[in-house]
């Protein structure tokens, strides 16, 4: 089948099998390899992007039921080079250290400030209950998504 | 993941014919059930019918006594909701606590009370409310929806539409949540409704209940102290990695106790 969504800003239009996973299509089809597959239970978040606005697990979606949607991945992020200000904040605050969980972390992070400019450490940490890190401990990720949030609101 | 096909029918009576049609086809709202039941291949259907074309299976809004919600609703819009969260807080509060963000912006009232799984948290409010479960055949009360392990009264081809929660006088929803997935290892509904007080237990047992001597007690007084001394019997209820039936039956009256608290907060 055929789907035409908006990725990045960018029109595409796939041929598509009905069992294809967004995050398939975006990594294999679309070659947009930012976004992480870590897991197979729909619990780690690696995956995350925007569909519409909302952050979603592309892993636990069908591409077919993104037709007609907006998508933001974290490549879709960065404006003219320049890092978004919450992939700066994750930079300058050592949010991450092997990367992987980064652009779940990342695009979760951008959709709860979105809603919530101010969030508390309280609210930060359990509104990643749907992103997993093995690495980090989650301290720099948490002070990362408060700087993050303090830029965007001085923007 | 198997291959199968995709419908995304415009109407209830375009999917009916659909159901109809197709041998083995499964209904999809959010998918955060069946996409992992799928993955895993643990279902392999002929079709998948997409339930986000029908028009207004999404509506949440308040009919006199009572709240309707559409089965489509999703768990952050019932949790986001002004008209929820001044009729029926602990209903809000609820869909705020189920999985996580992600997870709450996909999967709806409809899925999770179809899936009924032992330890999802919806059963416990349409059961705790009375709620009247509308499909696109008839209306189930509560009472009768929830038949047992992941079992439903719903007969092949039926579709919710949406489920009608009588708007109580006070209720509270206290989970003791799985730390690591969320789902309730025991989740307590109390709610003092116009037709006396109902206690529905989820996570603790194969399929969500009704605790009668818990209803009883608080039929005397809505107090949590009504319910000092409240044995429950772990006879029937789950054992699993994360806690055994006697430590479930523990937390079944711990949360009842607290949940009585938080309703009369
Ligand atoms: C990581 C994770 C954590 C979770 N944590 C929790 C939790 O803490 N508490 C909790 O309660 N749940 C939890 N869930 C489950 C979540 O709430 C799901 O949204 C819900 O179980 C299913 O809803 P859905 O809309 O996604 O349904 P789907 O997955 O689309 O469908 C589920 C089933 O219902 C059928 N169905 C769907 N809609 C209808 C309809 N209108 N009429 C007839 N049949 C229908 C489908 O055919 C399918 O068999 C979690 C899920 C995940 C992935
Ligand atoms: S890869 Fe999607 S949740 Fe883990
Ligand atoms: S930085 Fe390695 S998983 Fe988070």
């Amino acid at each position: 089948m055929d789907i035409t969504l908006a990725v990045n800003g960018r029109q595409v239009t796939a041929s598509i099998e009905a069992n294809t996973l967004l995050s398939a299509l975006l990594r294999e089809g679309l070659a947009l390899t930012g976004t992480h597959v870590a897991c197979d239970t729909s619990q780690c978040g690696a995956c995350t992007v925007l569909v519409d606005g909302a952050s979603v697990k592309s892993c636990t979606l069908l591409a077919a039921e993104a037709a007609g949607a907006t998508v933001v991945t974290i490549e879709g992020l960065a404006a003219d080079g320049a890092l978004h200000p919450m992939q700066q904040a994750f930079h300058d605050e050592h949010g991450l250290q092997c990367g992987f969980c980064t652009p779940g972390m990342v695009m979760s992070a951008v959709d709860l400030v979105a809603g919530n400019p101010d969030p508390s450490e309280a609210e930060i940490r359990a509104w990643l209950k749907g992103n997993i890190c093995r690495c980090t401990g989650y301290q720099n990720i948490v002070k990362a998504i408060c700087a993050g949030a303090a830029a965007l609101r001085s923007a | 993941m198997y291959s199968f096909a995709y419908h995304c029918p415009a109407s209830l009576a375009d999917a009916k014919a659909l159901l109809g049609r197709i041998e083995e086809a499964r209904l999809l709202a959010g998918g955060q059930t069946l996409i992992p039941t799928l993955k895993q291949r643990l279902a392999s259907p002929d079709a998948v019918i997409d339930l986000k074309g029908i028009g207004g299976l999404a509506a949440i809004e308040r009919r006199g006594d009572a709240l309707a919600i559409g089965a489509l609703a999703k768990h952050a819009a019932v949790a986001a909701s002004p008209v929820v969260r001044q009729a029926i807080p602990a209903l809000a509060g609820l869909a705020d606590g189920i999985g996580d963000p992600q997870v709450r912006n996909r999967g709806t009232l409809g899925g999770s009370i179809v899936n009924n799984d032992p330890a999802a948290d919806y059963p416990a409010a349409v059961l705790g409310l009375g709620a009247t479960v509308h499909t696109s055949e008839r209306a189930i009360p509560a009472d009768g929806f929830f038949t047992g392990l992941f079992e439903t009264d719903l007969e092949p081809g039926e579709i919710v539409t949406s489920v009608s929660f009588p708007i109580p006088h006070r209720a509270a929803y206290v989970k003791f949540p799985n730390p690591a997935s969320r789902y309730a290892m025991v989740g307590v509904f109390v709610a003092e409704t116009s037709s006396g007080i109902r206690v529905a237990v989820t996570g603790a047992g194969p399929c969500v209940f009704r605790l009668a001597a818990a209803e009883q007690a608080l039929a005397r007084s809505f107090a949590p102290a009504s319910l000092d001394g409240l044995r429950v019997d772990s006879q029937g209820l789950s054992s699993d990695i994360h806690a055994g039936a006697a430590y479930r039956a523990h937390l079944v009256a711990v949360m009842a106790r607290r949940a009585v608290l938080q309703a009369l907060g």
